[in-house]
């Protein structure tokens, strides 16, 4: 695996050594580290010639380059109303049951992070959510469940 | 290229104005003043905080008067119902979000939110409080600066300022929505990070969210100790600025009012920065003619040229953030400030018989980053503390007010001797440009035996607002000991702001440029326009401030710091020369380098 | 009871006989600004809410004089409710490059983005592979147009436009003050022309039928179909391209489980719609414009959660730096929570309604404009559920 300074070099070459670069290297980075860490936001001022608080600042604008760290597997539930009236509760009920974390944290062994998610663009499918890029629409509780065993599988696997 | 004239109204009143005005400049040139809290003439338009809103004839929404420019036909209502109604929210909606304990804050009386909750009469909160506890708790990692998040109405002068006019971005805007706020690289503490403690976003914060970490206290006790012999030093831009914030008008000199008023303040001593800034010229000339000798005569491949100013504290700390390999570019002197509670706490101690662990040197300045440079560990070689507390300008004018004193009516006074003898020389290193005017004056005369060649020796290229100024002197005629430079033509640049600094740093780096000599001051306009000068600045006021400078300077009987009386004196009974190894020991010190974030 | 209801087929149908690649390659080859006169002849006006006639936002682009301009397909489909660009963007997408295409030739373009919200990003790589291919039919037809992709990573206020311009140069997704508008100086601050996804189809289908025929549909005020995205309860929960300028009572007689209590039109930033006032609502823009999320809630469904659940999202969604905005969303939920608990009395109500005021005309953007629309229409309509 690369280090984290090879691979914010990589997505600089790849996308261009100007601040237009900046979502998709930190985008980039997230695809592979899940997170953002001191290291890579330094990183990424260095190779783009940034200030390190404007890279931070401009990181924690989006929802999605979290600068905290998560687990391999980002879940993040719908919370929109049309989900939320399609039993979103209890989906994130027996997730956070079943992976004994509250929304906002992360497992133990760093596989899971249970979060919660602004509309996701699938509300005649409530309620949904996405694992990682993959999205689940039409949960039940039971679904929900059997999908994150897949995943806690596929982990054991690897 | 002459701009179209646009016409429009604005409260019904006509008047023409140049494309691209905005409505709240044409609202100016009409007397209607429009309030304003994240417009600040120094800074970019932001248009974010909406104070400003004002109602234009025929459009759906009120528009930002600082950032919309006029257009032909437009009729502009600055105080309609709509307005006041929306000015009336904002105003209402910031103070939910604020922390209101105005009394208690240090910057009551000098609010801009506080002004206009006050003209808007704001009464009981209609709206809920949304501080944040969290937000309570004070940055005070700083020895400096005060961040206080829960004062903080998100206008964004700060980070504007950091970016734009300083080129640090210690400050950024981070998270969004109700998590929005303003901090640091993953919100660290102050003094972890890149700030480079200039202050400059104090001077632009409309409330108390940025201010300086104040030690009049800390003064007062020490002037009230019986056993402390209590000097003070006056940084030179502190006489031309000081009067700002004891209702006088700006740009008036007020020297030796100061000077009475620290007398009666209680100070045992009051002495003057600009006699070290004489001797920082005699150190630092002597230093750039040492360095020149030895790349021209000696072939030194290890000198290092340009050789950089090293007054400026705020300057020196972003050096060793963000340049750290130019760090053997700086001069090694100290700067003013330091050189004179150095030799306070030896020299001058000595000949008055007080003891060093009994004196206390109090500094005034115009900066803050001098809060932090007088406890920076180098800065000891008296054996104790050089420096114990310093105050801005600003705190010593709330000092004359706590002590009741009526500034205006003040019969000016003498510094003491020793310790106390100026130049005009000394005076202008209060602006940008004044270090290196003051250099010339001395070197020129010491390696040729004349006077700079500029009438009444005012340096003229050296001097100005432009960002970066660059000048060239020919060394012509020179005495045989300085032979080698003869004919030489000495290249200087000079760059305040550390915007500007940083544009001329990588000038430097890429060697696209062939300086001798720079001058940077962090701040714009030099000291004048220092953190911790008096509130509002502006380039309007800068350039009075610096005016008055320069007045000073033309008005002094000595205009050259090697003529300064008490500066030989304190050659011939104690330093010996200039880099010898006395000053070594007091006057120069090194540079570390530091983390960039 | 009647239904005049009309359900159309433009966006998602395929015809084999004239692809999105044959519309692009035939209409290029015809003079640009006969072009722009179709599409304001067709009366379109942007799908994505705000409803600018796209024709007129074409020209105001052509007629800018700059080397560099851009074409921006705004597919930052964030509005709670909403979810038709996914489905266009997943099922047709070679329509929206047409659009993009016929876009850059007409305004003088040479480059296109298309800005997903990362919400979508399981449409990232089948829509590179479609991209890839499009790109290179254009390349081997000589059209000088290049289209790339861009990501979001979660932020509902990119889909403003200039937020989206911010977020593409690397930057906080913060709205611009305006003017200059996009057409001026938008992306890189050159002239931009940044539409929905919606309404690139639509350009690429009125390219191929004509003004004429996108004309019939609809009333004098909006002209045309246009996606609605429906869900909540409804037994039939999903896309639909209907005519616009209909009544919302038989919008309601269609897709409502018989039990309807409120319709909210435009999603979370939009207006709700009580069942006494289905009967004189039209949705269009001489009624209530959306941007096609039509949410139906029955009477089993508390009014205080709807509203608490939108106040949430724009609290956190905000961007955060104007006032009224930023404060004003806060306040606003705070505000019914409090008057929910007894803290505040209900005529607290009032003084918030008041404050949507100020946000609708103060706030620097769209977002904090219409939050006052859900709020307003909840309240008005809906009064003793926030405060019992």
């Amino acid at each position: 695996m690369l280090t984290t300074e090879a691979l914010v070099k990589e997505l600089v070459e790849k996308n261009g050594k100007t601040r237009n670069s900046l979502m998709p290297v930190l985008q980039g980075i997230v695809q592979k580290e899940h997170y953002l860490s001191e290291e890579a936001l330094l990183s990424v001022a260095r190779e783009l010639d940034l200030s390190a608080a404007d890279v931070y600042g401009t990181a924690s604008f989006y929802t999605f380059l979290d600068t905290v760290p998560r687990g391999k597997n980002i879940i993040r539930v719908c919370k929109t109303i049309t989900c939320h009236m399609k039993g979103k509760d209890e989906v994130i009920k027996v997730l956070s049951n079943a992976l004994k974390v509250k929304v906002g944290e992360t497992t133990h062994d760093k596989k899971f992070t249970l979060l919660t998610a602004n509309c996701l663009g699938w509300c005649h499918k409530g309620p949904v959510m996405l694992v990682n890029d993959e999205i689940y629409p039409d949960l039940t509780p039971q679904k929900a469940l059997e999908i994150i065993e897949e995943y806690a599988k596929e982990e054991k696997k690897a | 290229m002459s701009k179209y004239l646009v016409n429009l109204k604005i409260n019904n009143m006509p008047i023409a104005v140049e494309e691209g005005t905005t409505i709240l400049e044409a609202a100016k040139k009409l007397n209607f003043r429009v309030p304003t809290l994240c417009n600040h003439p120094d800074l970019t338009v932001a248009g974010n905080c909406r104070v400003c809103v004002v109602e234009v004839k025929g459009a759906r929404l009120l528009a930002a008067a600082c950032a919309t420019p006029v257009s032909e036909g437009m009729e502009v209502f600055t105080n309609s119902e709509k307005v006041r109604v929306s000015r009336k929210h904002i105003v209402e909606l910031l103070l939910s979000e604020h922390n209101a304990d105005c009394t208690k804050c240090f910057k009551n009386g000098h609010c801009e939110l506080q002004d206009l909750a006050s003209e808007y009469r704001i009464g009981d909160h209609v709206f809920l409080d949304l501080v944040k506890p969290e937000s309570k708790i004070q940055d005070i990692s700083s020895p400096s600066i005060v961040k206080d998040d829960s004062k903080c109405i998100r206008c964004q002068r700060c980070v504007r300022t950091c970016t734009e006019l300083q080129g640090v971005s210690a400050l950024a805007v981070i998270n969004k929505g109700d998590h929005q706020k303003i901090s640091t690289f993953l919100n660290k503490p102050l003094h972890e990070v890149v700030c480079t403690n200039c202050g400059q976003c104090i001077n632009r914060c409309p409330t108390g969210a940025l201010t300086e970490r104040n030690y009049i206290e800390e003064v007062w006790n020490a002037i009230y100790n019986p056993s402390k012999f209590v000097v003070v030093q006056t940084a030179p831009a502190t006489r031309i600025a000081l009067g700002e914030d004891l209702g006088i008008q700006v740009g008036e000199r007020v020297t030796g009012k100061m000077v009475a008023a620290l007398k009666k303040l209680g100070f045992n001593k009051v002495l003057d920065t600009d006699f070290t800034a004489d001797l920082t010229i005699m150190e630092e000339g002597t230093e750039l003619l040492t360095r020149l000798k030895r790349a021209l005569v000696d072939k030194d491949e290890t000198v290092v040229l340009p050789m950089m100013t090293s007054c400026s504290p705020g300057w020196i700390k972003f050096q060793e953030h963000m340049y750290p390999e130019l760090l053997d570019n700086l001069s090694t002197c100290k700067s003013p400030q330091q050189m004179f509670g150095a030799v306070a706490k030896t020299y001058y101690a000595d000949k008055i018989n007080i003891k060093a662990q009994d004196m206390i040197v109090v500094s005034i300045m115009p900066c803050v980053a001098k809060k932090f440079e007088c406890e920076r560990p180098e800065m000891r070689d008296s054996g104790y503390q050089d420096v114990d507390y310093v105050l801005t300008t600003r705190e010593l004018a709330m000092m004359i007010k706590q002590a009741g004193i009526d500034f205006d009516k003040l019969e000016d006074e003498h510094y003491d001797s020793i310790l106390g003898e100026s130049t005009g020389a000394a005076v202008i290193f209060g602006a940008t440009g004044g270090v290196m005017e003051a250099a010339l004056r001395t070197a020129y005369e010491i390696v040729t035996g004349r006077e700079v060649p500029f009438t009444n020796l005012n340096i003229k290229p050296v001097r100005g607002m432009e960002g970066i100024k660059e000048a060239s002197i020919k060394i012509k005629n020179v005495k045989p000991e300085w032979s080698f430079l003869e004919g030489v033509e000495l290249n200087v640049a000079i760059a305040h702001g550390l915007a500007n600094a940083r544009a001329l740093m990588e000038k430097v780096k890429k060697g696209e440029a062939a300086y001798h000599f720079i001058e940077i001051m962090g701040c714009p306009g030099g000291c004048l326009g220092g953190g911790g000068q008096p509130i509002p600045t502006s380039p309007e006021i800068r350039k009075k401030r610096a005016e008055a400078i320069y007045s000073e300077d033309a008005e002094m009987t000595i205009r050259k710091s090697h003529e300064n009386p008490e500066v030989a004196e304190i050659y011939s009974e104690f330093l010996g020369e200039p880099l010898g190894h006395k000053s070594h020991d007091l006057l120069h010190t090194h540079y570390k380098p530091r983390k960039r974030y | 009871m009647e239904n005049n209801l009309k359900k159309v087929d433009i966006i998602f149908e395929i015809d084999d006989k004239c692809t999105p690649l044959d519309v692009v390659v035939k209409t290029l080859k015809r003079p640009a600004d006969e072009i722009i006169l179709d599409l304001i002849d067709s009366g379109l006006k942007g799908r994505g809410g705000a409803g600018f006639p796209t024709g007129l936002k074409w020209k105001f682009a052509r007629n800018e004089d700059s080397d560099v301009k851009y074409v921006i397909c705004n597919a930052d489909e964030g509005e709670p409710g909403t979810f038709k660009d996914r489905e266009i963007l997943d099922r047709v997408p070679e329509k929206i490059f047409t659009g993009m295409a016929i876009c850059g030739y007409v305004v003088g373009a040479k480059e296109g983005y298309i800005y997903l919200r990362g919400e979508y990003n399981f449409l990232l790589k089948p829509l590179t592979k479609k991209l890839e291919e499009y790109n290179l039919f254009l390349k081997k037809n000589n059209i000088d147009f290049n289209i790339y992709l861009k990501s979001g990573s979660g932020a509902y206020v990119c889909g403003e436009e200039s937020a989206l311009f911010e977020s593409m140069e690397g930057k906080r997704g913060e709205p611009r003050n305006k003017p200059p508008y996009p057409t001026v100086a938008g992306y890189n601050s050159k002239p931009t022309v940044i539409n929905n996804v919606e309404t690139l189809v639509y350009t690429t289908m009125i390219c191929r039928i004509g003004p004429e025929k996108f004309r019939e549909l609809g009333t004098k005020d909006s002209r045309g179909s246009k996606v609605f995205s429906v869900s909540g309860d409804t037994p039939v929960p999903g896309i639909y391209e209907l005519e616009l300028g209909m009544p919302l009572h038989e919008f309601v007689n269609e897709f409502g489980d018989g039990d309807v209590k409120a319709v909210q039109v435009g999603g979370a930033s939009g207006h709700c719609v009580p069942r006494k006032k289905f009967n004189d609502t039209i949705i269009g823009f001489e009624g209530i414009p959306t941007g096609g999320s039509m949410m139906i809630f029955n009477s089993s469904r508390s009014m205080y959660n709807v509203l608490h659940d939108y106040l949430e999202f724009f609290a956190e969604e905000s961007c955060g730096q104007c006032t009224p905005c930023r404060v004003g969303c806060q306040q606003l939920l705070k505000g019914i929570e409090a008057v929910k608990k007894g803290e505040r009395s209900p005529a607290y109500l009032d003084d918030l309604k008041k404050l949507t005021g100020t946000m609708k005309i103060a706030a620097k953007c769209g977002l904090g404009q219409s939050v006052g629309n859900p709020f307003n229409s909840i309240i008005d309509n809906f009064r003793e559920e926030i405060i019992y």
